[in-house]
């Protein structure tokens, strides 16, 4: 029998339609039709300055719309070949660091519903409520913030910000305690997700799998420790792995790397820099809000910027990050002139939902939806 | 990553090396691009198990029209290569590499579909985020940015 799971379906995480070829309650195949949330905005961004291309990576992956601010803003500023302050770095891994707990919160939650645990979503959304509030105090903006800039960040962090986030991360880990009181060691989510899905090392790579799917395969690959960028080489965390590659695993895994994204935020708060937070480049950084109401050559310069673009020199790049779910590259192609001749997204939720074949066929129904929700797509990403 | 090496051993095949922001570029003829990828995918000196990304890009007015470009990592040795392959409007195909990474096969249904370039021998060459009977491959130039 041929069903259809999607694109309204609860489980599906947003508009994924999956065609299964059932038999009885095997799955004999399954088939992913994706595309329903296309945007094109690959094609949009050919026809956007690179600041304003910013805002569109927020609509990529809505759930770490701070980390393809990142992402991108780093893949432009390696174009550009500009050094930022150190602030500025501090800041932004403080942010994305957030972002991560915020995405694994969302993530366990809906996760842990999809396999018929209702309680967590209400402790973990209670979290991912009080780092919305913290976005937007920062940021104005609690799921789009948009807040970096090509060469820092749109604005400081002041002291009451940095006590809000602190307050957070210190009392975060008993909460993790809460959450793993609940499904670590409960018989019914452990016969729900050990042995479910299982992938082996050498299956990942091959499919181009990254993030925590690949880590609870035994494999330790983080962009965050192999190529550290935004200054993660001056933080102290380890990357946590798994054996198995199955559904518990990976639960495992996003468990564990809550906690030291809570680590890595307390180290960030602790060693901030002072000094500025966004980098003086008028041919390219927009100057600080504040000083183009009051400098007259801010003011040149934010109108030159705005108006016109910045130019980046003629060249490729490629840039990725860790973000939540994995490998998310930015790769723009530049001719020269203010926007950009060509930019791909390398997204990770895209690449790891290629799994979904191997890890359903020749399971149960019931299994499937645990491998659907274990993969933590987001269709905006997938899409684009 | 050495690229004195990668001359060595792939020199007859390499038609250029670039080298911009730390990143190296190597550009390939589409008849070398199976050899070459196979090479150094098993080679353990490069070790590239990784293909992180597979896209096209259209240099209209330039010719030859098409870039397909293919960015690998190597997990093990921690190092990336861009690797790029140009073609023809009008001949716009080039071998699939999925039997080399099983990843190329979503990365290859997009770039046909925004692009049209076709891969030969891939599994299963269908659109795969706009719906079959679409018109037109909206990431070429010419493709209005308000659609059709």
């Amino acid at each position: 029998m041929v069903i259809n799971l999607g694109p309204q379906h609860p489980s599906t995480h947003g508009v994924l339609r999956v065609v299964l070829e059932l038999d009885g309650e095997i799955v004999v195949d399954a088939k992913p039709d994706i595309g329903f949330l296309h945007r094109g905005i690959e094609k949009l961004a050919e026809h956007r300055t690179y600041h304003q291309i910013i805002i569109l990576t927020d609509r990529l992956d809505y759930l770490s719309a701070l980390s393809n601010n990142l992402a991108y803003v780093l893949a432009v500023e390696k174009l550009l070949d500009i050094e930022i302050p150190k602030r500025s770095h501090y800041i932004r891994v403080a942010l994305v660091e957030l972002q991560r707990i915020a995405s694994h919160l969302f993530w366990l939650g809906t996760h842990a519903h999809d396999l018929g645990a209702m309680t967590p979503l209400f402790y973990t959304l209670r979290e991912r409520e009080t780092i919305m509030d913290i976005f937007e105090t920062i940021t104005g903006s609690r799921l789009t913030p948009g807040f970096m800039r090509i060469g820092g960040v749109a604005a400081d962090l002041d002291s009451a910000a940095v006590r809000q986030i602190r307050s957070f991360v210190d009392g975060f880990a008993k909460r993790v305690d809460e959450y793993e009181m609940l499904l670590t060691e409960n018989p019914i989510w452990q016969s729900r997700t050990k042995g479910v899905g299982i992938l082996s090392m050498d299956e990942c790579i091959n499919l181009g799998i990254s993030g925590p799917l690949l880590r609870a395969s035994g494999c330790s690959w983080d962009i965050r420790k192999s190529t550290p960028y935004s200054s993660y080489d001056e933080f102290d965390f380890d990357v946590p792995v798994g054996a198995a590659g199955d559904v518990y695993d990976r639960y495992h895994v996003r468990i564990k790397e809550m906690r030291q994204s809570a680590l890595i935020v307390c180290q960030a708060l602790e060693g901030l820099p002072e000094g500025p937070w966004l980098a003086h480049d008028p041919g390219a950084v927009l100057p600080d809000k504040n000083d183009v109401g009051s400098d007259v050559y801010a003011l040149i310069h934010h109108f030159n910027l705005i108006i016109e673009g910045m130019k980046p020199p003629t060249g490729e790049v490629y840039h990725s990050i860790e973000s939540p779910r994995g490998e998310l590259g930015f790769y723009i192609v530049s001719d020269g002139r203010t926007k950009p001749f060509r930019l791909k997204v390398r997204p990770p939720s895209f690449v790891n939902l290629q799994s979904l074949v191997k890890m359903v066929r020749g399971k149960i129904l019931s299994d499937a939806i645990a491998c659907i929700s274990t993969i933590d797509i987001v269709l905006a990403e997938v899409d684009r | 990553m050495d690229i004195e090496l990668l001359r060595n051993d792939l020199g007859h095949y390499i038609l250029q090396t670039e080298e911009f922001s730390n990143e190296v570029t190597l550009t390939i003829d589409r008849e070398s691009l199976m050899p070459v990828c196979r090479f150094l995918k098993n080679d353990e000196r490069f070790a590239f198990d990784f293909l992180s990304d597979c896209c096209g890009v259209d240099r209209f007015p330039k010719v030859p029209r098409f870039w397909v470009v293919y960015h690998i990592y190597s997990i093990a040795k921690n190092h990336r290569l861009r690797i790029k392959v140009a073609l023809d409007e009008h001949d716009a195909t080039i071998d699939s590499i999925v039997t080399v990474w099983e990843s190329a096969d979503w990365h290859e249904r997009e770039c046909y579909d925004m692009f049209g370039i076709t891969f030969r021998e891939h599994p299963n060459l269908k659109r795969i985020l706009l719906p079959d009977d679409f018109n037109g491959f909206p990431l070429r130039k010419e493709f209005p940015l308000k659609g059709l």
